[in-house]
């Protein structure tokens, strides 16, 4: 075994025994469009601002180059990342080796769910025009990088209190 | 779904002008923000986003300045400026208005304020101490909007130093009437679990009422905490099982409000959430494990939908039947599973079933076999993520046999990829391969070849390094030879080729093999030919600065024949010139060297090219320069290892390329960097002599040994059983009656519809030849064939843990000598026995010097260390300094009695016989530390007494039994029996005593090694004698051993530490009593304690933790190691243990307990 700690780190993850070790965790979830664009970035290991462009763009570039028939999980350096298309937007969600790809998959979908009842049949624009929103929604998801909450009653709960309050001033 | 947003999208431009469609809501298009979101989508190119943004900034600065700015205008402002940020464009100005947003705001406002400040801070920013008063407030509030939103926020980011001021209000709220309220106070504990968890350790009974909650929603919260603190510590929860157990099979049952389901499936992410903590509660524990069948059981049976999310669960609940322990039953049912992921037409199911299939083989590889086919069809896969996935999973069941294949395919892989991620762990899957699997050497350098020019100069340093070292060590014997030259002419052919595309690294490793070894192909070609090809090398443009001052000292290596010389002249005067220093060094050496062929033959001899150069690896002739920097208020050397930690602990993604986002171990330079070739050469057995370097591969050795063998295909294996294991699986259940050449598949494997092609049959066979019982035969042959060079020398030994204990201890045996000598070094702790009795002979006062001299030791084996022997030029002494601690200095039993006597207080009358014991101590052990001399039995006459003493060698325990007689008859036929099944004992008495003379003592020594670490053991004696009028006689009588008598110091410096603690794959954790003394700082006194009592070392004290080392005789030259980290935890002491033994840990800390309570 010929690899220093570097790889080592990376390869942890593949072993039952060494699971103990790594954080199962979401690192961050993008939502792109089909032009690279960010519509939304959260970020749940710390990036520095400056490095975010370049990272997204790159982690866009892998989605986007594949096929249809190939499946929507791709290694990516040490972490690995989940992605959905949604007619010209995808949400792309980078999560760590030891992670259930499928189970964050449908969480993609629970998360658009909500989205398309909150907003009634959401599109890129609801979502760009409601960015806080949104973010408050997300927030209630996922916390930490760990799913926090899938209801989705609960989930809008909140928020929709909150439209409530404004309503009422 | 999708097509409904692609409507949407169509509508996009009367959207856009539009303002009242529902996508825009209430925001008018003349609106900042909607004008900002209007110039975003209408973006073309980077240049102009930049443009907007700077002028966005411009106005957003403007307007949080000005006075008038209501905070209704300022949430749109902080909304505008995440979208700044979220371009990547900092809008650090806008912080504190987040903060003053969430002070001031109306609800709404207040909420985007705390939205912002989540977004735009991390979690160790100091503007957030502005924001805790804020959220006091808000938490105390009576409007529970705020008090969720505040929660909210301190479940996302809370400063570590402020918990305390908000603690109580939060707990306050786990009894709120309101379930979101609750289960928010939960996740915010788990907040502050994860970054402090000393503050709410008084808490737990408070989870243990979250996880009864009657709101469903409350208890999944309260599963985050649990996941965490039973990954950490599963024995103290499992009593949480029955629990974990009965809520599982609640939500699978389908008893949650229906608003928990997705798609029909109850709470499929809280299941999986479950599935996962089971796993930790059930593993390698039968009893926890059984009360769970049943839940698995229904799971399994449960997601039968054929939904994505059943799958999911379906992935997870396969994980951890194979993580608990087994029940076949249940292994038949997941193996199934499995079988349908595999098979699937969805390709991503696919792709979780052979994820899953490369979990499972490492516990059964036989599991592979049914997918045989499909498999294959993956490996061709036109989907390079599959692709990928496959040869993960071949990696896992590499063996012996079919190792040529899987590696074949890994190369065609990294040909075609342009990844460098991949490229890295691949190369670095291949060379562990190859060096564990070669068949033959001819295959094994082509594939390294390979791997030097597909990894380039992306690839781990370690390959390079393992590889030179891997040629370099050994004993020149035939076999060494035949690789050496193999390397040699394949590297010339290489040279005579087109060297353009050869990456750097490669050309090094070509530059210094041929330097080294060239010699061996001498008669067969002119002399000069390697040289010009090197000095063709030199004239190419490619080649770098590094390779070049390579390539030099290859070639002062080779310089002995005149066509050389001349050549290497002309060399000279082109670089002499030069204006890197590095090469003008070397030009200078190579010529003085070439001219000065006395000189030459001191510097470079040929014959000690195997011998190991002595190296102050310390580098103590720095203390003074580093002393001084540091006085100066230079920064203390971090090692690598803690400058990593440091990194892990800033927690940030990498976004670096990935083979340069982490510090380069040292010694990984040490060869490329900065090792000049030169000196490479002078220290050809590096290996014997670089600790730093052993200890690398060792860390990395055990990662991949790290994965036992837990169960097999017919339930639990023990741990002995495991440690029999070869590296190969499946050795068990030989049958002899199958040739060894039946390809496995055919008869076993019905192909699933489709009739495969001979091709792949014939892929089939060879990939997974020696997989299957029927093939253990061969197999076995295989293993012993199989050439020893490529296996891993010291390591094995030494480090590894169950894995490749027997194949390696045979092994050992049989290159016993070379092997010590690596693993004495590799340890840092005995002297080299082997080296003509070295060790026996060292007087105290040489012990102690070398104590001393390496006290400073940081363990950094760099060359400047050889370079000063080279200029000292004299024959290099194989034994070298090794910071070995005396157990008790020599002066101490000589000129302090009185400690002596306070260690071991002894009634006045036994210390006089004690006196006259020790005048019969043999001389060599005379300085030795040593136990006090313990009655073993005695005639009723006292004619004949029997006491026993135990001297404290670095190396081995040597019990002396002395035998008194007391009487005037001399004693005949004497015979001295020691037995014990658990010790191995060997005498060491010059001639076997056969009589003792009237009225004087004889003494009989033996050196005892524990052959399992145990607590303590019994040791039993039997003393036969005759007097000279009577009947033969027999004396009977038991000493019992400790397991710290056998214990020594084991002296790491803290960066091996560093890396052994990685590497160790066992481990233990407990809390200990403190020791308090009046004087002295709890911890220190408590490690002073251990190491006076069991002679551990202590390497490092460090705030409120301390490392400490020791290891476990075991045989001349070597030993066990165990490491201790402590660490102050309230009144108690933290002490968690590693070692790459399993029981050492165990019986270490039952000794600590005990040395502890008797203090």
């Amino acid at each position: 075994m010929v690899t220093g700690c570097k790889v080592a780190k990376t390869r942890v993850a593949h072993y039952p025994d060494a699971l103990d070790l790594t954080i199962t965790m979401i690192k961050f979830l993008l939502m792109v469009n089909k032009q690279g664009q960010t519509r939304l970035s959260k970020y749940y290991e710390q990036v520095d601002i400056e490095k975010r462009p370049s990272l997204e763009t790159d982690v866009v570039k892998r989605c986007l180059s594949r096929k249809k028939e190939e499946c929507s999980f791709v290694e990516y350096k040490d972490f690995r990342l989940v992605y959905r298309q949604y007619a010209a937007l995808f949400i792309v969600v980078g999560i760590s080796d030891t992670e259930n790809e499928l189970s964050i998959y449908e969480l993609v979908h629970n998360f658009v769910e909500v989205l398309d009842k909150y907003f009634s049949r959401v599109s890129e624009l609801d979502i760009m025009f409601n960015l806080d929103k949104v973010h408050i929604i997300i927030d209630e998801i996922i916390q930490n990088g760990h799913i926090v909450e899938t209801n989705k009653n609960r989930i809008l709960a909140p928020l929709l209190a909150l439209d409530k309050m404004a309503e009422a001033h | 779904m999708s097509d409904v947003v692609e409507k949407t999208l169509s509508a996009l431009p009367s959207l856009l002008s539009l303002d009242t469609q529902a996508g825009a809501g209430k925001l008018s298009p003349s609106s900042k923000l909607g004008n900002l979101i209007k110039g975003i989508t209408e973006l073309t190119s980077k240049h102009e986003e930049e443009k907007l943004i700077k002028k966005e900034l411009e106005s957003i600065k403007e307007q949080v300045a000005s006075p008038n700015t209501t905070m209704r205008q300022m949430k749109e402002i902080m909304v505008r400026a995440i979208y700044c940020e979220m371009l990547g464009y900092q809008a650090s100005f806008s912080y504190i208005h987040a903060i003053k947003l969430a002070q001031q705001g109306s609800v709404l406002e207040k909420r985007v304020g705390y939205l912002a400040v989540s977004l735009f801070l991390n979690e160790t920013d100091e503007f957030l101490l502005l924001l805790v008063n804020t959220v006091l407030k808000d938490l105390q509030s009576t409007n529970l909007i705020e008090v969720c939103m505040a929660l909210t926020v301190v479940s996302q980011m809370f400063p570590k130093d402020m918990i305390p001021a908000i603690l109580p209000v939060v707990e306050e709220k786990l009894t709120h009437p309101k379930e979101i309220i609750r289960r928010k106070a939960v996740l915010a504990l788990y907040k502050f679990y994860l970054i402090a968890p000393n503050q709410v350790q008084h808490i737990h009974s408070k989870f243990r009422k979250a996880l009864c909650d009657k709101d469903p929603g409350v208890m999944t919260a309260s599963l985050h905490i649990y996941l965490q603190l039973i990954k950490e510590n599963p024995e103290s929860y499992k009593d949480l099982t029955g629990s974990m157990v009965t809520i599982l099979r609640q939500v699978v049952g389908g008893k949650l409000p229906l608003d928990f389901n997705y798609h029909s499936v109850p709470a499929p992410w809280l299941q999986i959430q479950l599935l996962r903590i089971l796993a930790y509660l059930g593993k390698e524990d039968q009893g926890t494990s059984e009360m769970m069948y049943d839940v698995l059981e229904e799971s399994l049976r449960r997601a039968e939908m054929n939904h994505n999310i059943t799958y999911a669960i379906l992935f997870e609940c396969v994980k951890t039947i194979y993580t608990v322990h087994p029940k076949s039953q249940l292994l038949e049912k997941a193996a199934e599973c499995i079988g349908n992921f595999v098979l699937s037409p969805k390709i991503n199911l696919k792709y979780l079933g052979l994820k899953a299939l490369t979990y499972v083989v490492q516990q059964d590889a036989n599991l592979a076999l049914p997918h045989q086919m499909t498999i294959i069809e993956c490996l061709d896969h036109s989907d390079v993520i599959i692709k990928r996935e496959t040869l993960e999973l071949l990696f896992r069941i590499t063996n012996a046999q079919n190792v040529t294949v899987i590696v074949e395919k890994m190369l065609e892989f990294l040909r075609l990829t342009c990844d460098d991620y991949s490229t890295i762990d691949l190369v670095g899957k291949v060379a562990e391969l190859a060096e564990k699997y070669a068949p033959d050497n001819v295959w094994f350098i082509q594939t390294m070849n390979s791997v030097f020019s597909l990894g380039g100069d992306v690839m781990q340093p370690d390959i390079p390094n393992n590889f030179l070292r891997l040629l370099a060590e050994g004993v020149d014997n035939v076999e060494d030879r035949q690789l050496r030259l193999f390397a040699v002419d394949s590297y010339v052919s290489l040279l005579q080729g087109e060297t353009a595309k050869l990456p750097q690294r490669f050309l090094q490793v070509i530059s210094w093999v041929l330097g080294e070894y060239s010699y061996l192909r001498e008669e067969e070609s002119d002399p000069g030919s390697v040289m010009r090809l090197l000095a063709r090398l030199l004239d190419q443009r490619h080649t770098s600065t590094e390779t070049r001052s390579w390539v030099l000292g290859a070639m002062t290596k080779l310089c002995s024949s005149p066509v050389s010389v001349a050549l290497a002249r002309d060399v000279c005067e082109r670089y002499s010139g030069s204006l890197n220093t590095v090469l003008r060094q070397k030009a200078q050496e190579l010529m003085i060297l070439s001219q000065d062929t006395k000189l030459r033959a001191r510097v470079l001899p040929a014959e000690s090219r195997l011998e190991s150069l002595e190296v102050d690896s310390s580098l103590s002739f720095l203390d003074g320069y580093v002393s001084e920097a540091l006085a100066a208020g230079a920064a203390p050397y971090k090692s690598p290892h803690q400058r990593q930690e440091d990194l892990v602990q800033e927690k940030a993604l990498s976004l670096e390329p990935y083979g340069l986002s982490l510090p380069v171990s040292l010694s990984s330079c040490s060869i490329t960097d900065r090792l000049s070739p030169t000196l490479l050469s002078m220290s050809s057995g590096l290996s014997g002599n670089s600790t730093e370097l052993s200890h690398q591969e060792g860390s990395t050795t055990l990662k991949l040994e790290g994965v036992k063998r837990v169960w097999g295909k017919d339930g639990y294996l023990a741990q002995q059983q495991s440690a029999c294991e070869t590296p190969t699986p499946l050795v068990e259940l030989p049958s002899p009656l199958l040739s060894p050449q039946t390809p496995p598949s055919q008869t076993q494997k019905p192909s699933s519809g489709l009739e495969p092609d001979q091709e792949k049959r014939q892929l089939a066979s060879s990939l997974f030849v020696g997989l299957g019982s029927h093939n253990s035969v061969c197999l076995m042959g295989r293993v012993e064939t199989a050439p020893r060079h490529f296996r891993r020398k010291p390591r094995g030994e030494s480090s590894s843990g169950a894995s490749e204990g027997s194949s390696d201890s045979s092994h050992s045996s049989r290159s016993a000598a070379v092997d010590n000598l690596l693993l004495s070094n590799l340890l840092d702790s005995t002297t080299v026995a082997s080296e003509g009795g070295a060790a026996s002979t060292t007087t105290p006062q040489q012990t102690s010097q070398r104590t001393l001299d390496h006290t400073t030791s940081n363990g950094n084996p760099l060359v400047e260390g050889t370079e000063q022997r080279v200029e000292a030029g004299g024959p290099l002494s194989l034994i070298r300094g090794n910071g070995m601690v005396a157990v008790v200095p020599p002066t101490h039993t000589q000129t302090d009695p009185q400690t002596q006597q306070d260690l071991h207080p002894a009634p006045a009358l036994e210390r006089r016989r004690d006196l006259s014991l020790t005048s019969h101590l043999p001389a060599e052990l005379s300085g030795l530390a040593r136990s006090e001399f313990t009655p073993l039995c005695s005639d009723q006459d006292s004619s004949l007494a029997l006491s026993a003493c135990r001297v404290y060698k670095e190396d081995a325990l040597v019990l002396l039994v002395f035998i008194s007689n007391n009487n005037d008859s001399a004693l005949h036929q004497m015979a001295l029996q020691l037995t014990c099944k658990e010790l191995e004992i060997s005498c060491i008495s010059g001639s076997p005593l056969k009589e003792v003379k009237g009225h004087s003592v004889s003494v009989c020594l033996h050196t005892v090694v524990m052959k399992r670490a145990s607590v303590q053991v019994e040791l039993a004696g039997l003393l036969s004698y005759q007097r000279p009028l009577g009947q033969p006689q027999a004396a009977q009588f038991s000493l019992s051993l400790s397991l710290k008598h056998f214990l020594r110091p084991l002296t790491v410096s803290t960066g091996d530490y560093g890396k052994m603690w990685l590497s160790f794959s066992h481990d233990l954790k407990q809390n200990l009593r403190l020791v308090t003394t009046e004087h002295q700082e709890p911890l220190t006194a408590t490690l002073d304690a251990l190491k006076g009592k069991l002679h551990l070392h202590v390497v490092d004290i460090i705030g409120s933790e301390g490392i400490v080392a020791c290891r476990l005789l075991q045989g001349p030259g070597q030993g066990q190691p165990c490491l201790l980290h402590c660490r102050v935890h309230a009144d108690s002491l933290a002490v968690w243990l590693r070692s790459p033994v399993p029981e050492l840990p165990d019986s270490l800390l039952y000794h600590c307990q005990k040395a502890l309570t008797e203090t």
